[in-house]
């Protein structure tokens, strides 16, 4: 599904990534941990195309495609999505719109009839109910006055009616209390399929109590470092990064 | 679109036969060399047959302009106006230069009349096709006619109010926009040649929203048009004015003025989308707009509620405003204005109180792309006699791009001190993140600046007519393009 190979990313004259390497496959959850500033949240914005950022190494393959040459829109048609570390509000648009467009935007591309405003509200209301979400969410603008938590849970509600490939998740995980916290696990889990990928990006192994990720990789000054099953995660849990980084750098 | 009166079924019967009926009026054909004296006036109203009440108000209007100068206090750039070298009778062009079909016509300008969802029949009539003499057909008129004058209401072009309703014309005209009062509104009281008229009886709710689009002449009256409308002790009106597409005109001065008079327990809205010619990429060309605009709440609880969006011309100058003289009346001005390319807009309005709980809203969204520059100046002004006067001030600033420019002049004098004045300003960019937001879900730059767009300019389209609101929507989307992304 994704093939990450020898990344190398700088944003202005900071180096961020530094040939960072990764497969996911069909099916699978992966979490990708690391320290702060480890490269973490760059590896998600330069996958959806956001600008800014310059490959100056490496390559990435998507279903046998060269993600790195489509503008963030097309990635976004072809089943990659990215669930925002921090959602912005777009004042005075309406949610539903927004969600609207873009998921005629991804059935035209697919070659499917677009959806109409009365198939669409029935489709939100039955994945509102799933993120336990409050029918006022319908009427308001783009994340417009949301909590953290209301944010968060809006973009998986997001993924769950765009239907991604791959979905990768940016620290979904942070600033949720624990019940906001399964609400949204219990919804990336309902998306859990054989078809689909899912990569997350977190600080904590917390979010993987509730979403068991297939493996785990340590990624640190730009490279992944380490990788393993969910037992990795609990360990860096108990014993922190440091020793992840001597480990490497013995070798 | 459904109300749209284009998709009139009668209506669409008579465009059909448009080419059969082509004709010349005389007045279009009729111009007066350029330059500018009292002859030329005399002229203008002996051509209209106008009474001596209005050959004298035009003189005394000449004769002050020649004591003015231009305003010099708008944040604009202008080249210099040569006011000799004006024709001061004549349609804005010529019916020789025009084109004979649409095949004649700028392609350019059909792809854009495409974008907009303008019917086939209608481009031809926009883009000056010499066709568009059909359209003062009597039957069009009648149509809209009969039912306006079943409920009284008179609306018809200012030339056939002057020769029908005297009476009204002279009790009324000047009394909201004296002769005297700026450069522009004195120059088109001594020259204006046409523009619209409107009387709603007392306590009549006018049977339709009233639009130039019925009142033919409009569409190709001058630059210099004179609308006034009076509404009546309790009664309502809703006027739509603009024309919603780009005309080939260029470097052409268009000086209007507007009054409205509401008596007491009467309501006036007036909606406008103004498209003219902005203007191409580089700034050359383009319409300078300079518009007086003002309506007086002069009854007791009365309503003047102006709602515009300007996204044409190269030089904006308008400025919509209120006098609120009646208890408890109030004023309103929603605004969209739009600057890009090398467009220049300074645009507001004034909220003048003086009765009473007088109240006043003002909403202003103002946008800059391009090389863009939009100044947002407002007046809030309250004397003493406004006892409890009430005023809500929003002005928001949408810059896209880092060429463009947004100002902010507010204006506040408040001479009372149960008054209550409230304002707030934004200055926002569109921002990279919003844009990426978007097309991270898929959707283009071009409809996810549209979108952003339409969600900052949101408070003032809810304000226009259903069908209006869905062409502003459109219209910004075309004036917009490329700017971004």
């Amino acid at each position: 599904m994704l093939s990450i190979s020898n990344l190398h990313v700088r944003a202005g004259d900071r180096q961020i990534l530094n040939g960072l390497s990764l497969e996911v496959g069909a099916g699978e959850v992966h979490a990708i941990m690391g320290p702060n500033g480890s490269g973490k949240s760059t590896l998600a914005q330069v996958l959806a195309g956001r600008e800014g950022y310059e490959v100056t190494e490496g390559s990435v393959s998507y279903r046998g495609k060269d993600l790195l040459a489509l503008p963030p829109e097309e990635r976004a048609r072809e089943g990659v999505f990215l669930a925002f570390q921090y959602p912005v509000e777009i004042p005075g648009v309406n949610n539903v719109y927004l969600l609207k467009a873009g998921l005629n935007a991804v059935r035209k591309h697919r070659g499917e009839p677009e959806v109409d405003a009365f198939e669409f509200l029935a489709l939100i209301r039955e994945k509102m109910k799933l993120m336990q979400m409050d029918e006022s969410f319908l009427s308001r603008g783009v994340n417009e006055g949301f909590s953290g938590g209301e944010k968060k849970r809006n973009e998986i509600l997001q993924m769950s009616v765009l239907e991604p490939s791959l979905a990768m998740l940016d620290e979904t995980d942070s600033g949720l209390d624990i019940d906001a916290l399964r609400v949204v696990a219990d919804g990336v889990n309902s998306l859990r399929n054989p078809e689909r990928a899912i990569v997350l990006v977190t600080h904590y192994q917390r979010l993987l109590d509730y979403i068991e990720p297939d493996r785990v990789h340590v990624l640190s000054g730009g490279r992944i470092l380490k990788s393993g099953d969910k037992s990795l995660a609990l360990e860096l849990e108990k014993r922190g990064y440091d020793w992840v980084k001597q480990e490497a750098a013995a070798a | 679109m459904a109300s749209n009166p284009q998709t009139d079924p009668a209506l669409e019967a008579l465009v059909g036969q448009k080419y059969r009926h082509g004709f010349v009026t005389e007045i279009e054909s009729d111009t007066v060399p350029p330059g500018l004296d009292e002859d030329v006036i005399r002229l203008i109203s002996r051509k209209k047959g106008e009474p001596s009440f209005m050959l004298e108000w035009r003189l005394k209007s000449y004769r002050h302009w020649l004591t003015m100068k231009e305003p010099k206090w708008a944040h604009l750039r202008i080249s210099p106006i040569d006011y000799q070298s004006i024709s001061y009778y004549s349609a804005p062009k010529s019916k020789a230069n025009a084109p004979k079909s649409l095949e004649e016509v700028d392609p350019k300008l059909l792809e854009t009349y495409d974008k907009l969802g303008i019917p086939l029949h209608e481009r031809a009539r926009l883009a000056g096709v010499a066709v568009d003499a059909v359209f003062d057909s009597v039957s069009v008129a009648t149509t809209f006619k009969e039912r306006l004058s079943k409920a009284g209401v008179v609306f018809c072009s200012f030339s056939e109010a002057v020769l029908k309703h005297p009476e009204l014309i002279e009790k009324y005209l000047g009394t909201v926009v004296p002769y005297t009062d700026n450069f522009f509104a004195t120059l088109n009281s001594a020259v204006f040649t046409d523009g619209s008229f409107v009387y709603v009886p007392k306590g009549v709710r006018c049977p339709m929203e009233l639009s130039t689009y019925f009142r033919i002449n409009a569409a190709n009256t001058g630059q210099f048009e004179r609308t006034l409308i009076i509404a009546d002790e309790g009664s309502h009106v809703s006027y739509l004015e603009g024309c919603t597409a780009p005309m080939r005109d260029e470097n052409q001065l268009h000086a209007a003025v507007v009054e409205l008079v509401a008596l007491e327990n009467a309501q006036i809205k007036y909606s406008t989308v103004q498209n003219w010619y902005p203007g191409d990429e580089n700034g050359r060309g383009g319409i300078y707009n300079f518009v007086t605009k003002r309506g007086e709440c002069r009854g007791a609880n009365s309503r003047i509620s102006w709602t515009q969006v300007e996204t044409g011309s190269a030089i904006t100058w308008k400025y919509p405003s209120c006098i609120l003289t009646g208890e408890n009346s109030v004023g309103e001005f929603y605004s969209v204005a739009v600057a890009n390319n090398y467009q220049q807009a300074d645009t507001g309005t004034k909220m003048i109180h003086i009765g009473r709980n007088t109240r006043s809203t003002i909403v202003s969204k103002g946008i800059s792309a391009g090389h863009g520059q939009n100044s947002y100046r407002g007046l809030v002004k309250i004397l003493p006699s406004a006892v409890n006067a009430r005023n809500y001030t929003q002005c928001d600033s949408l810059l896209m791009g880092d060429q463009c420019g947004a100002h902010t002049f507010p204006y506040m004098e408040v001479r009372t001190p149960t008054a209550s004045v409230e304002h707030e300003a934004t200055t926002s960019k569109i921002g990279d993140d919003q844009l990426f937001y978007c097309l991270s879900r898929g959707i283009s730059a071009e409809d996810a600046v549209n979108m952003i767009v339409n969600g900052f300019c949101k408070a003032v389209f809810k304000e226009l007519p259903m069908e209006f609101a869905v062409e502003a929507q459109n219209l910004l989307a075309v004036s917009l393009e490329g700017s971004v992304g």
